[in-house]
């Protein structure tokens, strides 16, 4: 099933060119990291395969369907199919964690189980089975508010792991993660897929995260592919080239450069 | 060399504020705006004298008794009335809410279709409040004779009007993203408007309810006069006879009222905090 790209070109309401012509092919249970600097077009990307953004011009194919050509009920039982874990995950603050992953589902439950596990969750084993993957299962019942940055990613990592979409995306999903734990959560989404057989695209900041996890690389540059390569084909030149902007290779737990104290860590957005 | 750091947007704030003050002159004209009237000796005297009928509040039990059958049917109407205008301002409301347009993803085929119903929800909601309660009550009258009937109908009307566009400014206002992730993945209006709006709204939806239920107190004094029953009626009729005592008894229920509605949002709000 998976999904191809052709010729897609996404231009911003400003007028800024985000996708200049991108093809990509990728097949179903492929596992496909994005990476690139900062503004490259990698979350745009990624939301034009969550068929949350329609493109200015070129053919989007996701998981058999058209999205842009297919009608609206059609298209929103696709995007029930498709799971994205955004980088800094919009969760309302007053929500609970079981409330938060278990809207993972809402595109597949009828509206009055949707009503019902507001009043009392509904499946609060499936939630902590999922929490539980990501060492995160004694907080079921706390608030959103009260969790860290990394905290709530996971959360957000739970929720689209609950809704087992057969296509998994994720934008940064451990942008605001400690090195060791960004190493588990990465492993974890592949591992899902593999067992899942389903087809897993991530945007990774940490070039070597990319590399060591994921079969196929995809080099993302000025919104067009500049590099599609198995990772063992990657060179240090090409990752050189694609960076150039940023000045040196963002690697997983440490800074590239010397940066002054005090600045966040770099992030692409 | 002079960096130049003066704020941009200072000039045009200055041309705003002036323009502002030009505008509000001639309005203060037309209105007789005349503060200073106030405190001429004759004015306070007569005000004085008006206030000063009003003591000492009426006490007797027969009054207090009719008081209290008053303010019951005066609470039994605001809520009734609130319950209807409810039942117009939700799905007006949320029909007006961008954030829960599932057409706007991407953006996807049929946004007229949303774009036409969003301004016929609000062409709607603009004429149920533009007319006011009291001709709402007056019509009604004529259907279902003097009494709280008419009364509550005319309140649900006006007011869906009014809950009605501050729910769809509340809702559009709330961070809209949540609520865009799960229509992202699928999800329907109404599960992503509970999960996704409801959780940051919910305390100023209850809030501004209340207070409307509070204003629908209030209102119940002008349609007292067209006989819908209630503390308006009681207060129509004691200010017709002159009596300041009972007026007094009746605006000292009204702050009770009031007090008691303002105590129940804080709670409502306390609890969903």
């Amino acid at each position: 099933m998976g999904f191809s790209l052709e010729g897609v070109r996404l231009t911003h309401a400003n007028g800024f060119h985000a996708l200049r012509g991108v093809d990509l092919h990728v097949a179903a249970g492929e596992r496909v990291a994005l990476i690139g600097a900062s503004g490259a077009g990698k979350t745009t990307l990624l939301r034009v395969l969550a068929a949350s953004l329609r493109p200015t011009g070129g053919r989007v194919r996701l998981l058999g369907g058209e999205p842009w050509v297919d009608s609206p009920r059609v298209l929103r039982r696709l995007r029930s199919r498709i799971g994205l874990v955004h980088q800094s995950p919009p969760i309302p603050p007053r929500q609970r964690v079981v409330t938060a992953v278990l809207a993972g589902r809402l595109g597949q439950w009828p509206l009055w189980k949707a009503l019902a596990s507001l009043v009392l969750p509904v499946d609060p084993e499936g939630a902590a089975r999922e929490l539980a993957r990501l060492d995160m299962a004694e907080r079921l019942y706390a608030r959103c508010d009260r969790l860290s940055g990394g905290q709530l990613q996971r959360v957000a990592l739970a929720r689209v792991l609950y809704q087992q979409p057969e296509l998994l995306l994720a934008d940064e999903p451990v942008s605001a993660m400690d090195p060791a734990l960004s190493e588990l959560t990465v492993a974890l989404l592949n591992e899902e897929a593999v067992r899942r057989g389903v087809t897993l695209v991530a945007s990774l900041h940490a070039v070597d995260l990319a590399l060591r996890h994921f079969p196929r690389v995809v080099g993302v540059k000025e919104g067009a592919i500049a590099f599609d390569l198995p990772a063992a084909e990657v060179t240090e030149a090409l990752l050189r080239d694609l960076y150039a902007a940023e000045g040196a290779l963002p690697l997983a737990g440490e800074m590239p450069g010397t940066p002054a104290p005090g600045l966040p860590p770099l992030r692409c957005a | 060399m002079s960096t130049p750091v003066r704020d941009p947007a200072a000039l045009p704030r200055l041309g705003w504020t002036l323009l502002a003050l030009v505008l509000l002159w001639p309005l203060l004209r037309l209105t007789d705006f005349r503060p200073a009237a106030l405190f001429e000796a004759g004015n306070l005297q007569a005000m004085g004298h008006f206030l000063g009928g009003f003591l000492p509040p009426e006490t007797a039990p027969e009054f207090l008794a009719m008081l209290a059958r008053a303010t019951v049917e005066t609470l039994a109407m605001a809520t009734a009335g609130i319950a209807l205008s409810m039942l117009l301002a939700v799905p007006l409301g949320l029909l007006m809410t961008r954030s829960l347009s599932i057409s706007r993803l991407g953006p996807g085929r049929g946004g007229w279709v949303g774009q036409i119903l969003r301004g016929l929800a609000r062409g709607v909601l603009a004429v149920l409040r533009g007319v006011p309660e009291l001709v709402w009550a007056l019509l009604f009258v004529r259907v279902f004779g003097l009494g709280a009937a008419a009364g509550v109908l005319a309140l649900g009307i006006t007011y869906g009007g009014m809950l009605g566009k501050v729910y769809g400014e509340i809702l559009e206002s709330t961070d809209a993203r949540p609520a865009r992730i799960l229509l992202e993945a699928g999800s329907g209006r109404l599960a992503a408007l509970c999960y996704g709006l409801l959780p940051n709204a919910a305390q100023e939806l209850v809030s501004y309810t209340v207070y409307r239920w509070e204003c629908a107190v209030r209102a119940s004094v002008v349609m007292g006069f067209v006989g819908a029953g209630g503390l308006g009626q009681l207060m129509d009729q004691s200010m017709k006879m002159l009596n300041g005592g009972e007026a007094a008894s009746i605006l000292a229920t009204f702050l009770v009222l009031v007090l008691a509605a303002d105590g129940l949002s804080g709670f409502l709000r306390r609890r969903l905090a």
